[in-house]
């Protein structure tokens, strides 16, 4: 019985996504991050680097017998050495006039502001950081503005950077990755929960009803105590409609005995022929309905023990015997016989009642369905699991229904006669699968039908 | 008329050309498809041998080398620099600033130890001290001078045999010259008392090591300070009488160096032309060698080495070097 579940996603599949998701767009966020901040500080030491320089350049000047001078200072140019060997370009003006250096860097800032500006710009085809800056001197007689522009190329800086930008990305790809694989195992972790408690739930017999016990993860807790709570009411309603049933046919079956002594009696006074026949029916029809009331009592009791199985140590062969010899009266009414071929003993824990119970279904089968006059074999055998086997000398199973003879109330075209029920086999399967095993049904290939109750 | 105007202008400017140089030199020029230009202060007779090497391993290039000063390389190739392939000098300062300016080709794939190499484009061959080479016979019963305080005692001591006698650079007209004095200034005070007692005793001033040790060897001065040490010791007829004395107080060390210009018809000839020149020059065991080798100075001693930073341009600085060549002139000549 599988029911196609209408499923619509996964939600492994959505946690892993959105996790790792999160995670590239983190991971990117940071290499950016990172980044930026990473040439701002670069920009930043080379913007401190070029005013340090520049500052000692103005240091330098001063005004002597009325003339400029710029002694420049050996440490101005020995501070701007980089690992890259960057160029550098420098011009020295005084009042916007030319005096030395480059001349080409005479416009690129105009700026004669008193605070350095700094600007990132293109001399001589090279991308370099440009830093302007003045200062102003007094003399006896004058004033003057000396200003400093001052140019440096920023191979070091990119380079720097470029190790910067690699080391993050490498960095950001290695949280990727390790939120990657946390983000898989912490899924599985969680779906894992899931798993258990389905695998609980299929684990159980078809019977077990009983509520959750394990503990489980809060959040799965409501799931699992409303199954509990749809268990429990479903075990409730089972066991009411059973005890229901059994209550019904108990009640049944006392004054169909009654009936049935009437009826019996009358048969014997009545003496037309068509009166006769009609009495017959009716024996059979109250034959039929207190067979069918037994059996559904024994079919309730089966399922209540079922459910609540106590495992014994029984000999099985001796269970079997009980049995042969109780029947055997009733058998040999009908010129059968009996024969039980086994082991000394075949041990197995079960319930003793139920096993008796189906075995006897069988036997009983075997006797309304087989011959007169014949043998019913009857094995018990260990190997390969233990088991019950029986078997007659009868038509066998009608063909083509063999399948479905073990379903509730479901007889077999060769019954039409027979009084039954079609809740025997039934009674025998359930005894089985409480067990942990099963039924088999076939014909032999000589004739006659054999039956194998394995546990 | 016009076109003899512009062939008149030919025949004066190839006259201009190749009287202009201090030597002109060709090699290999029978069989070569590819032609590079050499402008370099080494003199022929030091370079030659390599030149030799060279053309005699690559027969499909011809070199023509062309001597000139070191300031006159720094005008000459400022002015054309499209006219000439590699460019060879003493003057680290001026190269370096040429390669600051962007003259200088970048040559990928050249291995060379980073402090002889500055942005992969201008290469150091050679580590050449500063010397002070005397006249043996003029120092005969007195000891010889191992620094520069001694010299300037020496000379102190006997201003008769050293007057009009001793020569130096004209730092106004050598620019490795100007690189050696700036160095020496720098490290020591000691350079400007020097120059005083050199001015006293009426220097006589040089535009090249070479012409120096000629008037030494002739015994026309006794004493040159700051002379390329390899020069003297080139020659073999001056082994006996000149001593080439390295400064125990502080040793002046250039390094000649040499870049492919960035606007070279065939650069990658020149490329292969350096190759060679720094492979020969690095390896310690070659036997072509004429120059002195390249030594690493970081294994040095002492710190007055000069390196290929951005130092080197602070002297060259309008201002900084008018003021120099002031105090110089000051210094050394009185008139
Ligand atoms: N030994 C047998 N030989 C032939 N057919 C059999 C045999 N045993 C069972 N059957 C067929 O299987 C059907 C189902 O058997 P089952 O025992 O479940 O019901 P039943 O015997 O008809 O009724 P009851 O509940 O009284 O036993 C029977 O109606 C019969 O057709
Ligand atoms: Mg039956």
């Amino acid at each position: 019985m599988t029911n196609k579940v209408a499923t619509s996603g996964s939600l492994r599949n959505r946690l892993v996504f959105t996790l790792i998701g999160g995670a590239a767009v983190l991971a990117l966020l940071f290499f950016f991050v990172v980044r930026s901040f990473s040439v701002q500080i670069a920009q930043q030491g080379q913007d401190n680097i070029l005013l340090a320089s520049a500052t000692s350049m103005l240091d330098a000047a001063a005004i002597r017998n009325s003339t400029i001078e710029l002694d420049l200072p050996y440490s101005a140019f020995s501070m701007l050495s980089t690992q890259a060997d960057d160029r550098i370009f420098y011009a020295i003006l005084q009042d916007g006039k030319f005096l030395s250096g480059y001349e080409d860097l005479v416009g690129v800032d105009a700026s004669s502001s008193n605070t350095p500006t700094f600007k990132t710009s293109f001399v001589r085809g090279a991308k370099v950081r440009i830093i302007s800056a003045s200062r102003t001197l007094i003399g006896a007689s004058e004033r003057t503005e000396i200003q400093i522009i001052l140019a440096q190329t920023q191979d070091d800086l990119s380079k720097t950077l470029d190790q910067i930008s690699r080391n993050a990305a490498f960095l950001g790809f290695g949280f990727f990755a390790l939120t990657s694989a946390l983000s898989f195992w912490a899924t599985s972790a969680t779906i894992g929960q899931l798993g258990k408690l389905t695998k609980s739930v299929t684990r159980r017999g078809p019977q077990d009803l009983r509520p959750f016990k394990r503990s489980v993860p809060k959040e799965m807790g409501p799931l699992v105590s409303s199954l509990n709570s749809l268990m429990g009411r479903l075990d409730q309603s089972l066991s009411q409609s059973e005890d229901f049933i059994a209550e019904a046919a108990h009640r049944v079956r006392t004054p169909l005995a009654t009936v049935r002594s009437y009826a019996d009696a009358t048969l014997q006074r009545v003496d037309k022929e068509e009166n006769r026949e009609a009495m017959r029916s009716m024996i059979k029809a109250i034959d039929e309905s207190s067979r069918a009331a037994g059996q559904l009592l024994d079919h309730a009791m089966i399922t209540f023990r079922a459910d609540h199985l106590v495992r014994e140590e029984i000999n099985l062969v001796e269970l079997t015997r009980d049995l042969v010899e109780r029947l055997t009266p009733i058998a040999e009414m009908k010129d059968l016989s009996l024969a039980l071929h086994s082991d000394d003993q075949v041990i197995y824990k079960g319930d003793p009642v139920l096993i008796q119970n189906a075995v006897r279904n069988l036997i009983d089968n075997a006797m309304k369905y087989g011959p007169m006059e014949s043998t019913i074999e009857i094995f018990v055998s260990r190997v390969p699991s233990p088991s019950v086997t029986v078997c007659d000398n009868g038509p066998g199973f009608p063909v083509g229904e063999i399948e479905s003879l073990t379903t509730r109330f479901q007889r077999g075209e060769n019954s039409k006669d027979i009084v039954g029920s079609g809740l025997g086999l039934t009674i025998a399967r359930d005894v089985a699968l409480a067990h942990g095993g099963n039924i088999h049904l076939e014909n032999k290939l000589e004739g006659g039908a054999c039956v194998t109750l394995s546990l | 008329m016009r076109n003899l105007v512009a062939l008149g202008l030919i025949i004066w400017c190839s006259a201009v050309w190749s009287q202009e140089w201090e030597d002109r030199k060709l090699f290999n020029t029978e069989d070569a498809a590819t032609n590079i230009r050499i402008i370099s202060s080494t003199d022929t007779d030091l370079f030659a041998p390599l030149v030799d090497a060279f053309v005699s391993q690559n027969p499909d290039v011809s070199i023509e080398y062309l001597v000139t000063g070191t300031a006159d390389i720094n005008h000459r190739f400022r002015a054309s620099p499209e006219a000439f392939d590699i460019v060879i000098s003493s003057a680290m300062d001026l190269q370096f600033k040429l390669t600051n300016d962007g003259f200088a080709l970048n040559l990928d794939g050249v291995t060379h130890p980073a402090w002889a190499q500055w942005r992969q484009s201008l290469f150091a061959f050679t580590s050449e001290p500063a010397a002070i080479v005397i006249k043996r016979s003029e120092f005969a019963g007195h000891p010889i001078p191992r620094s520069r305080q001694e010299l300037i005692e020496a000379l102190r001591s006997r201003p008769e045999v050293f007057k009009g006698r001793i020569g130096t650079y004209d730092v106004r007209q050598s620019g490795l010259g100007y690189l050696f004095a700036t160095q020496d200034a720098r490290a020591s005070e000691t350079f400007w008392r020097l120059m005083e007692v050199m001015g006293g005793l009426d220097v006589q001033l040089y535009c090249c090591s070479g012409e120096m040790i000629d008037d030494l060897t002739d015994g026309k001065i006794a004493v040159a300070y700051n002379v390329l040490g390899s020069y003297a010791e080139a020659r073999p007829e001056s082994r006996e009488t000149l001593e080439i004395i390295l400064p125990s107080d502080f040793p002046t060390t250039m390094l000649r160096t040499a870049f492919v210009s960035k606007t070279s018809s065939e650069p990658a000839a020149a490329k292969r032309f350096l190759e060679f020149l720094l492979s020969t020059q690095s390896n310690r065991t070659g036997n072509i060698r004429s120059l002195p080798p390249l030594i690493d100075q970081t294994a040095g001693v002492e710190g007055s080495k000069i390196t290929l930073e951005p130092t080197l341009m602070t002297f060259l600085d309008t201002l900084k070097r008018n003021k120099f060549l002031a105090e110089w002139e000051n210094a050394l000549i009185h008139n």
